[in-house]
């Protein structure tokens, strides 16, 4: 077994100066010597894109894959709301040490402050980077910048292209790596998946690929590989993520080695269409943005059956206004799904299933007017309408709390490398920086601070310790072993021919994670579900059926390697939450909250990262980076 | 609800097609047309059969992944919707559903509704970009850019890459997926200054591809998920044309 030791190698010295004198320690390359280097990159959505397209104007060789297409279907052009900067436009006395702040306590002091510091920092940069690529933000009639306020946070620091920002930061990125591509210093692969990482004398060097196309096993070599694979919240069956997110990837990396951090750390976001009948394929958010001008409530009564335009104002219980005065509807996300379950499990949700609330813009409607409301949230009210078949400009919003994004992910340094010698992870892939819980625009934040501004950075650092490969070394016994194994593998899959399709299995295991591992835990039910889960992975390897040959574009193998690595990850998710015996962010357990039934967090025990190692048995082994904080006063939370 | 499909079969680029005929039965009419093809597909697996490949992701209408013929539509009936986005109360009990891939030469078909999009990517790395290496920007606000034009831009941008303008199109042009990007770029500041090398790279790499030219009948735009609108293609023309001017220009120079 190997010992880790989790040494975050952030720098000494002052907080704000950190990242600036560290990286001027870092080791460059001119770039007739990048050249000499391959980096291999998986997955181009921000963080994937930026980091490639970065990372190749500076001269290395990058080859990016992507399961899909184009680097512009990646999850991250679903990202409606913005992103957050500290660049103080509106003079409402933001800073960097503001957003700082606000992120870290939005997080329940559960991240490490230096990585916190140096993105909060970056975000500046990135509105910059952005502007000059043509990002279409939105504008004030003075042709500046606007911004609008968020979550979490009492200043307006969020840009945003209407309800479309993470498509617009997207398309700015891939447009940064289609120019990459075009002078031949990016190669792309579409349509392959990545299902293994090689190690070679214990570095990454390489990794082996599924061409989806015609099913071809391929092995790849390089001088590092980055991972920005995405998050996992499909591991509940339903979630906000695309379709074919994954934990694959990462899941692979971590049986190699790469230990895996907070897998409990998931976001439930309060603001989703809910779940309308057992076929549903996927939950569609509706962005956070519209908590500055929607009102959440229920009905006082229990089983109130009338509608809600006929429920007269001192009727309705507008809760998060009445419980959190100051923050009212824009409590950060955990706080707000939690309460929305509170009210719904006393009986008093809405809608045919009881499991929604209301989110009404009548009030703002009336006071700013409905042309106001469309010029801000008009395809989001769209989308509604189109989903639910209601006019949400002249009936409130049902809304219900679904899994979104995830904290957790790869443990990495703060030179965002992972446990592995040459493997980074960037982006939602890692855990690095929202602690227990991520502040509303702050992912594409941080996807595009990891890689535009820090890892091609620490990623040359690396390199530039590192001799060259100068050639392809997949002729090693290393890669063919890999391969192997990979085919192995698919045969094993091809040949259960049971009689349940992929997706059957996995609503089944995504019902368990979602009772169990969910918006509130506790340690019976997180029992419950490690009895439970080996039963799901024993129907799995007995019961599915993949008709058609792996030879050949095969969804349904698509599928049925992503729901294995699923199963095994919840696993460890649940081994997770029940090692934290405490309540922080947006992992709630029941039996440790106050009388005001706000999350017990317990700083004496379990002020560290839960980082985990894999084992084939079923015994992950725990390690522990234990979190310093030397800028920053622990507090229990309060948006009273 | 019932349905009657009839769904193109195809196993590959290389082979030949057909269409096959399925029929699903008690569909709730509040599901969405993929969540009724994810119904037939389960259906399929359990009978042992090749289930219907299709391209989708994020089924909210924005990636622009999904995208098949619905009755000789680009993504069916719905105006300014996208295939994941269209719900089975679009249509009537007993309906019969043609599915059938975009067709274009530059769009061969990968398998089943599946086609292959890359050429769109080709067209925006011959120039779909304004040259700025990470690092080099100025302060976001030194920039300041009317709002008008900025709105303008964002509505180009919206573009989602599926391809329906050029499934909807006689002669499958890619003029309308072009134009927005060349607009988009060109109505900001930051743009121009590539504007015209921009412009007449992409119309040759567009060429290149194989796909047709534009005769200005309006399917795209009318079939487009997200609206994009006609004024795009009389900014690439004009773009175009300021572009040509000037290179001939230059030439005589």
């Amino acid at each position: 077994m190997t010992e880790f030791n989790l040494f975050s190698k952030a720098p000494n010295g002052e907080l704000h100066t950190k990242w600036e004198e560290y990286k001027k320690r870092l080791k460059k390359l001119a770039p007739e010597d990048a050249n000499k280097y391959k980096v291999i990159v998986i997955g181009t959505g921000l963080a994937g894109a930026s980091a490639s397209a970065t990372l190749a104007e500076h001269g290395f060789n990058v080859h990016a894959f992507s399961f899909h297409e184009s680097p512009r279907r990646a999850h991250s052009i679903a990202a409606q709301g913005g992103i957050n900067a500290a660049k103080n436009y509106k003079s409402d006395g933001d800073s960097v040490m503001r957003l700082f702040y606000d992120t870290i306590k939005g997080g329940d002091f559960r991240s490490r402050e230096e990585n916190v510091y140096r993105l909060a920092e970056i975000s500046k940069n990135i509105i910059d980077q952005c502007v000059a690529q043509g990002v279409p933000f939105a504008r004030e009639y003075g042709g500046l910048l606007d911004n609008r306020s968020f979550g979490g946070v009492q200043v307006s620091r969020t840009f945003y292209a209407r309800g479309q920002t993470g498509q617009q930061l997207l398309l700015g990125a891939y447009s940064a790596l289609s120019r990459q591509m075009e002078k031949k210093k990016v190669v792309f692969y579409p349509r392959h998946d990545m299902l293994d990482v090689v190690l070679v004398d214990e570095k990454a060097k390489g990794i082996v690929t599924r061409n989806l196309v015609n099913g071809k096993i391929e092995t790849h070599s390089a001088d590092i590989v980055i991972l920005a694979t995405g998050g996992y919240s499909n591991v509940y069956y339903l979630s906000t993520n695309a379709m074919a997110s994954n934990v694959t990837a990462n899941w692979r990396a971590h049986r190699k080695g790469a230990l895996f951090a907070n897998p409990s750390f998931t976001q439930i976001h309060p603001t989703c269409i809910p779940v309308k009948n057992d076929f549903q394929s996927k939950l569609t958010l509706m962005s956070e943005s519209l908590r500055n001008d929607g009102r959440v409530w229920v009905p006082k009564k229990k089983n109130d059956q009338r509608k809600p335009t006929e429920i007269p104002e001192e009727e309705r219980d507008y809760y998060l206004e009445r419980i959190y005065p100051a923050f009212g509807n824009l409590v950060p996300r955990d706080v707000a799904s939690r309460r929305a379950k509170e009210v719904c499990d006393e009986g008093r949700g809405i809608g045919p299933t009881g499991f929604a609330v209301y989110l009404d813009f009548q009030k703002a409607i009336k006071e700013k007017g409905e042309d106001f409301i469309r010029e801000k949230y008009g395809n989001l009210f769209d989308m509604y309408q189109n989903i639910t078949n209601e006019n949400p400009y002249e009936t409130p919003m049902k809304i219900y709390p679904a899994v979104h994004y995830t904290m957790g992910g790869l443990w990495v340094d703060y030179n965002l490398m992972t446990t592995v010698k040459g493997l980074f992870s960037i982006g939602e892939s890692n855990f690095s920086d929202h602690g227990a819980n991520r502040l509303g625009a702050s992912a594409l934040m941080q996807g595009l601070a990891d890689g535009y501004f820090v890892v091609p950075h620490t990623a040359m650092d690396f390199l530039a310790k590192e001799a060259p490969l100068m050639k392809d070394i997949t002729d090693r016994p290393e890669f063919k072993e890999a391969k192997d194994k990979t085919e192995a593998e698919i045969n094993r899959l091809m040949k259960v021919e049971g009689k349940m399709a992929v997706d059957e299995v996995h609503r089944e295991l995504g019902k368990i994670v979602w009772d169990k591992i969910g918006m509130a835990r506790n340690e019976a039910g997180l029992k419950e579900a490690l009895a439970e889960i080996p039963k799901i992975k024993e129907k799995f390897w007995n019961d599915i059926s993949i008709p058609g040959s792996d030879k050949d574009v095969n969804q349904e193998l698509e599928k049925a390697l992503r729901v294995k690595d699923f199963i095994e990850l919840a696993e460890l998710m649940a081994f997770d939450a029940l090692d934290r015996n405490e309540s922080c962010g947006a992992h709630f357990r029941e039996e440790y909250q106050t009388e005001e039934n706000e999350a017990e967090r317990n700083d004496q025990d379990f002020k560290y990262v839960a980082a985990w190692d894999y084992s084939e048995n079923g015994n992950p082994e725990l390690f522990r980076e234990e979190l310093k904080y030397s800028n920053v006063k622990l507090k229990t939370r309060s948006y009273k | 609800m019932n349905v009657n499909l009839k769904i193109w079969r195809q196993r590959s680029g290389s082979t030949k097609g057909v269409l096959k005929s399925y029929r699903l039965e008690n569909i709730d009419p509040n599901i969405s047309f993929l969540e009724m093809m994810d119904i037939l597909n389960i259906k399929l697996v359990k009978e042992k059969k090749d289930p219907v490949t299709f391209d989708h992701d994020c089924r909210e209408g924005i990636c622009g992944s999904c995208g098949f013929m619905i009755n000789g539509r680009p993504h069916g009936p719905q105006k300014a919707t996208t295939v994941c986005q269209l719900h089975m109360r679009a249509f009537n009990n007993e309906d019969d559903i043609l599915l059938e891939p975009f067709r274009a030469e530059s769009f061969p078909v990968i398998k089943d509704l599946s086609v292959d999009r890359k050429a769109f990517d080709r067209i925006i790395s011959s120039g779909g970009y304004i040259s700025t290496n990470t690092g080099e920007a100025p302060e976001a606000n030194s920039i300041s850019i009317n709002k008008e034009y900025a709105d303008e831009a964002f509505l180009s941008s919206a573009c989602i890459g599926c391809g329906a303008c050029v499934a909807a199109c006689k002669n499958s042009s890619a003029m309308l997926f072009t134009s927005a990007k060349v607009s988009h770029l060109s109505l900001l500041p930051q743009g121009q200054k590539e504007g015209k090398d921009r412009v007449a790279k992409m119309v040759a790499t567009m060429d290149d591809e194989g796909f047709g030219s534009c005769t200005n009948t309006g399917a795209c735009s009318a079939e487009c998920p997200k609206e994009i609108g006609q004024v795009n293609i009389a900014r690439l023309n004009q773009e175009y044309i300021s572009s040509s001017l000037s290179s001939l220009l230059k030439k005589k120079e």
